[in-house]
């Protein structure tokens, strides 16, 4: 797997921005982001107390909702309201904090409409299968591929639904890798995961920058951002109070008081956010 | 009591005229609901919306019926994105409310006086047909017999241009879902923001499924028309939505011969009870008059209540209907 243009895919220049992002409901300042940049080919943790507006922050981005100000780039293009479907297209994937498997899709079924620009989604090419069916087989072994190595391939003819919840985050990553993305945009992958699971997820992971993807992730989890992140960035009442590298912000004082009245002064790395 | 005269009504029902016009009703229905999750609650306005198509162009534009039957899929399509524009990217509710209230509408407003000279009122419009029938190789006023089967010469032409649009139509749907643009509606119907999320454009992907659901429901109405051999506003009443919903649900929603097995279930069901009570002896007859005042008019009613009375049990011991699954159905409720 490869990201198309691997030239910018090198540059220095960070691959999401976000300047000026502001967006109320009613009265309240949900986000009010001044600037934010996303580095290249890292994993960037979002974590924050509940209500920090996190999930919100991640709607504006992935044009799940419509900011009332401000601009997001991709890779220097500004993409401030541009629908999902079209930031698929340019390389930007998401998951969902609830997991959204499509129950009564098969397993590899939801894999291959992650694929993009399929020629049999057309109406009138649908009616003729010899023109999409070569697409569909390549499309397939391609899936194949990602349910192995999401350790999925005994699931690949069993309906979604049955799936486990910890299972349904696997696919939901696995089918999101099908549109080959450059941003990969992960809402609280591991909740809900049990600990085993949990562990292959965080490989998975690990392994997108070196493919030549972006990863951002929100998180409630400590130790997670902890054993993956390169870059967290700490949200509280709308705003980017803190970033840094884990151990910056581990021991970083806004943060710790920002976060976590309660448990100030014992060890973060063992305290579980929720 | 008159077994053969049941019988024989009871088979020709099964393949009937009904039969065919509301399972191909129903196949547009499955496309907006079964495969998509649109909650159309107003089939029967596209109906109407197709058999106009042929009525105005024949009555007040005083075209041929060919180019009617072109108008059928021109107005049924237009009905589409008129319902489909403003409800298409709200919550799915929208679309039920906008549907139901469309096809009243259309309803009253053809048979209101002010539209007279275009729909024809109250009256309708009749003779048009001609043309069709001019080309039946059966005679028009002749029984024929098939086996079980027998009908007038007239019905039989209909039923044989009928039946291959509804297998055509029922091919081309199965062909459509199979293809990746129907697992696209499937998956819009499972999640649609995790389709948006992969690229995939809901909003597009309902406005066609929307359109092709539509359309095949305006053929069916002008297959109505035709048959009827005149275009009345009042034959498509909200009823007829609901009853093509039951025969949606008696088959299974999502399934491709749902359609047409429900519907010749639905149909042979009504027909056999209505027979068989209107042919009960006399004095069977007289005793039911007299203790549950089952009169001519009430059969007409009990035959539904019976009905009714079927599709709870359906409800209770096989809610995913004759085709669904069992499995499947139990993923709604994880």
């Amino acid at each position: 797997m490869t990201v198309a243009d691997s030239s910018i895919a090198q540059s220095d220049a960070p691959i999401v921005t976000a300047t000026g992002v502001v967006k109320s409901f009613g009265g309240l300042r949900a986000v009010d982001v001044e600037r934010l940049e996303i580095r290249r080919n890292k994993i960037t943790a979002l974590i924050g107390p509940n209500g920090a507006g996190k999930t919100t922050f991640f709607n504006l981005l992935t044009g799940f909702d419509q900011v009332d100000e401000g601009e997001v780039t991709l890779d220097g293009e500004v993409i401030t309201g541009t629908p999902p479907h079209r930031l698929a297209a340019k390389g930007m994937v998401r998951t969902f904090q609830l997991t959204k498997a499509l129950a009564k899709l098969s397993t590899i079924e939801n894999m291959k409409l992650g694929a993009l620009d399929q020629r049999g989604e057309k109406f009138w090419s649908a009616l003729i299968p010899g023109s999409w069916s070569a697409q569909e087989r390549e499309i397939e072994v391609r899936a194949d591929a990602v349910l192995k190595r999401f350790n999925l391939t005994h699931m690949r003819d069993e309906y979604a639904g049955t799936m486990s919840g910890g299972q349904r985050k696997l696919l939901e990553m696995a089918r999101a890798l099908m549109t080959d993305p450059r941003v990969v945009m992960l809402d609280e992958p591991m909740a809900g995961v049990n600990p085993a699971l949990a562990q292959s997820l965080l490989e998975l992971i690990k392994l997108l920058p070196g493919e030549g993807r972006t990863v951002i992730f929100v998180e409630h989890n400590m130790d997670v951002v902890q054993e993956i992140a390169d870059w967290v960035v700490v949200m509280a009442e709308g705003r980017i109070i803190a970033e840094g590298t884990p151990v910056e912000i581990r021991s970083n004082k806004a943060v710790v008081d920002a976060y976590l009245g309660a448990h100030h002064g014992s060890d973060l790395s063992k305290v579980e956010l929720a | 009591m008159d077994w053969g005269f049941i019988l024989e009504r009871t088979f020709s029902a099964m393949i009937g005229p009904e039969v065919m016009v509301y399972a191909l009703a129903a196949v547009g229905l499955n496309v907006h609901f079964g495969y998509t999750g649109l909650m159309n609650f107003g089939q029967v306005g596209f109906m109407a919306a197709g058999a106009y198509g042929v009525g105005v162009t024949v009555f007040w534009l005083e075209w041929n019926f060919w180019v009617g039957i072109f108008f059928t899929f021109v107005y049924a399509a237009v009905l589409a994105l008129l319902l489909g524009i403003p409800t298409l990217r709200l919550r799915a509710d929208y679309l039920s409310l906008v549907t139901i209230a469309a096809s009243e509408t259309i309803r009253l407003l053809a048979r209101s006086r002010v539209m007279q000279p275009i729909t024809g009122g109250v009256e309708g419009v009749n003779q048009f047909a001609g043309p069709f029938y001019d080309l039946s190789p059966f005679k028009l006023g002749e029984f024929y017999s098939f086996g079980p089967f027998k009908y007038l010469g007239r019905d039989v032409w209909v039923l044989l241009v009928g039946w291959t649009i509804l297998l055509l139509t029922t091919l081309m749907v199965r062909q459509l879902m199979r293809s990746p643009w129907g697992r696209t509606l499937r998956a819009i119907r499972e999640d649609e923001d995790a389709s948006r999320a992969l690229g995939k454009n809901a909003y597009y992907y309902k406005m066609q499924a929307l359109m092709l659901g539509g359309i095949i429901g305006g053929v069916a109405g002008t297959l109505q028309v035709i048959q009827k051999a005149s275009v009345q506003a009042d034959t498509f009443n909200p009823v007829i939505t609901f009853t093509i919903w039951t025969i949606l649900i008696i088959g299974g929603p999502g399934r491709v011969w749902s359609p047409i097995v429900g519907s010749s279930i639905y149909w042979t069901l009504i027909v056999f009870i209505e027979n068989t009570l209107r042919q009960l002896p006399p004095g069977v007859r007289t005793t039911l008059e007299d203790t549950v005042q089952l009169s001519d008019f009430n059969i007409a009613m009990l035959r539904f209540i019976l009905v009714g009375i079927g599709l709870l049990l359906l409800a209770r011991f096989r809610p995913q209907g004759i085709f669904g699954s069992r499995e499947e159905m139990a993923l709604d409720r994880r």
